[in-house]
């Protein structure tokens, strides 16, 4: 399974991609999308929102199922991914191209605690 | 543990995503559920349907058709012709579902019924339990033995006869809902129904166990699409389809499930379950939804509210062809069509409104 090395990762499977502008952008791992199969609908939070760690804060439905999303930082939203409303199978072809959204964390030394992508590989291997 | 069909090994080389169905390890998807739901309406695809059973109905000619015409809630005697088919509720005396299935009538001295997975063993023990009382010379067989291969869509017929040696002058005349049976050179002694679940042309294959792997993969070779669950399920439901144990099952009448259709309250004959049945009146009916609001998927138990009182998605999802959602709901009878309803969705009330099933009918949208 498909996990680059440019990111960190949480259990719930988003990945969190930090920026040179201290912001974080976050968007769910290729397993997540296969396990949820063909998306079909995503809500994103607005920016200016502010998050609290783990807060469910969008969601992305499937065929299948309808999925939250966490945010795995508390911090303030500053961007969303509205190309995905008219086009969520993007999330489906490239999971870490489609990003959700982007957030200001309140703590930036806390991306650093993350898991890193051995460690998320290893995870989900064992799921 | 749950079991597996004799095709599972051939499902996993293609890399199919499986789940637990009615007790049976069944491919949801291979792929893209969405692109096999495609794949069937605008060209052919098949599904493995062996976790469903086969089940002969055997004795002198006209008591297979004595012991039916009391225990299926639709009519046996309108299957005159040999290789007739007829959906049917099988009810309990006080008028639930115990299931659903398709009765075959072949010849007078055999029926075949086909019957849901998780319901086989339940089905079996009530229709043992009518033939001791009723028709003790009449066997029920269910056949472990067979395989079930369902090939659907505008081109299944086509590419089956390509996979089949000498099936087409077999089943080229076959009318919908009617089946035949053949000798196959490779395949061996075939049970093929013009029958489906998908709103669409095509067979329902029954085979050998020992022949599912050379006929799945034969098929595969004229560009079959493989199908999983995911997909059969939102065909079926823009064929405006009911799932058992869902949609309908033993608490509610089939009457309140759109069922009424098959129940043949007319004819003087009795049948299991028609005394309550023509008791009650129904206060519910199933209808379809169509969701007009954006905002999320129609999903099964939301919540459904009328002027006329509260109802409940039985089943909902995205329809691939219509690319909106759509569901089927049970609403008090006096919701009609064109009536504007609102769906609990994730906590928001989303605008709905209510039309007549089916939504999808031969690659055809029959709903806007």
């Amino acid at each position: 399974m498909n996990v680059p090395n440019d990111r960190r990762y949480v259990d719930s499977h988003e990945w969190i991609r930090p920026e040179s502008d201290g912001t974080v952008t976050i968007g769910i791992t290729d397993h997540a999308q296969a396990a949820l199969g063909d998306l079909v609908y995503v809500e994103l939070p607005k920016p200016g929102r502010k998050v609290a760690l783990n807060e469910a804060c969008a969601v992305v439905e499937s065929v299948k199922a309808a999925s939250d999303v966490y945010s795995p930082l508390a911090g303030e939203i500053v961007a969303s991914n509205d190309t995905l409303t008219a086009k969520p199978e993007a999330v489906n072809e490239d999971a870490y191209a489609a990003w959700l959204f982007r957030l200001r964390p309140d703590d930036a030394a806390a991306v650093a605690g993350l898991l890193d992508a051995a460690a998320y590989s290893k995870l989900i291997a064992e799921a | 543990m749950s079991k597996a069909t004799v095709l599972n090994r051939l499902h996993r080389a293609a890399g199919a995503r499986m789940v637990d169905f009615g007790g049976w390890q069944m491919p949801v998807s291979y792929g893209s559920q969405i692109d096999e739901h495609h794949a069937v309406r605008r060209d052919a695809g098949m599904f493995d349907v062996s976790h469903m059973r086969a089940v002969d109905v055997r004795g002198e000619p006209s008591t297979p058709r004595d012991l039916l015409r009391y225990a299926l809630a639709n009519n046996v005697d309108k299957l005159k012709t040999p290789g007739r088919a007829l959906y049917s509720c099988l009810l309990r005396g006080d008028g639930g579902v115990l299931d659903d299935l398709i009765a075959y009538f072949m010849r007078e001295d055999w029926f075949r019924l086909v019957v849901n997975a998780a319901t086989t063993d339940k089905d079996l023990a009530w229709l043992s339990g009518l033939v001791r009382e009723r028709a003790p010379q009449v066997s029920l067989q269910p056949r472990d033995d067979l395989a079930m291969i369902a090939v659907q869509g505008p081109q299944a017929r086509a590419k089956t006869w390509g996979a089949i040696a000498g099936s087409e002058a077999v089943t080229a005349p076959l009318a919908p809902f009617t089946a035949a049976t053949m000798t196959s050179a490779d395949f061996g002694e075939l049970f093929v129904a013009r029958t489906g679940y998908t709103g669409e042309d095509g067979f329902e294959i029954t085979v050998p166990d020992v022949h599912a792997e050379a006929l799945w993969s034969a098929l595969a070779d004229q560009g079959v699409t493989r199908c999983g669950l995911g997909a059969r399920d939102t065909l079926r439901l823009e064929a405006g389809m009911n799932l058992y144990g869902q949609d309908m099952d033993e608490r509610v009448s089939p009457l309140e499930s759109g069922l009424g259709w098959t129940v043949d309250l007319a004819s003087p004959r009795d049948f299991s379950g028609k005394a309550a049945l023509a008791a009650a009146k129904p206060l519910r009916r199933l209808a379809g939804l169509l969701l007009c609001d954006e905002g999320g998927v129609l999903r099964a138990h939301q919540c459904v509210y009328t002027d006329s009182g509260a109802g409940e998605v039985t089943s909902g999802t995205w329809a691939p062809t219509l690319e909106r959602s759509i569901a089927l709901a049970r609403v008090p009878a006096e919701v009609a069509a064109g009536t504007m309803v609102e769906v609990e969705v994730r906590g928001k009330r989303l605008a709905a409104r209510v039309v007549k099933p089916p939504f999808v009918r031969h690659g055809v949208a029959l709903v806007s």
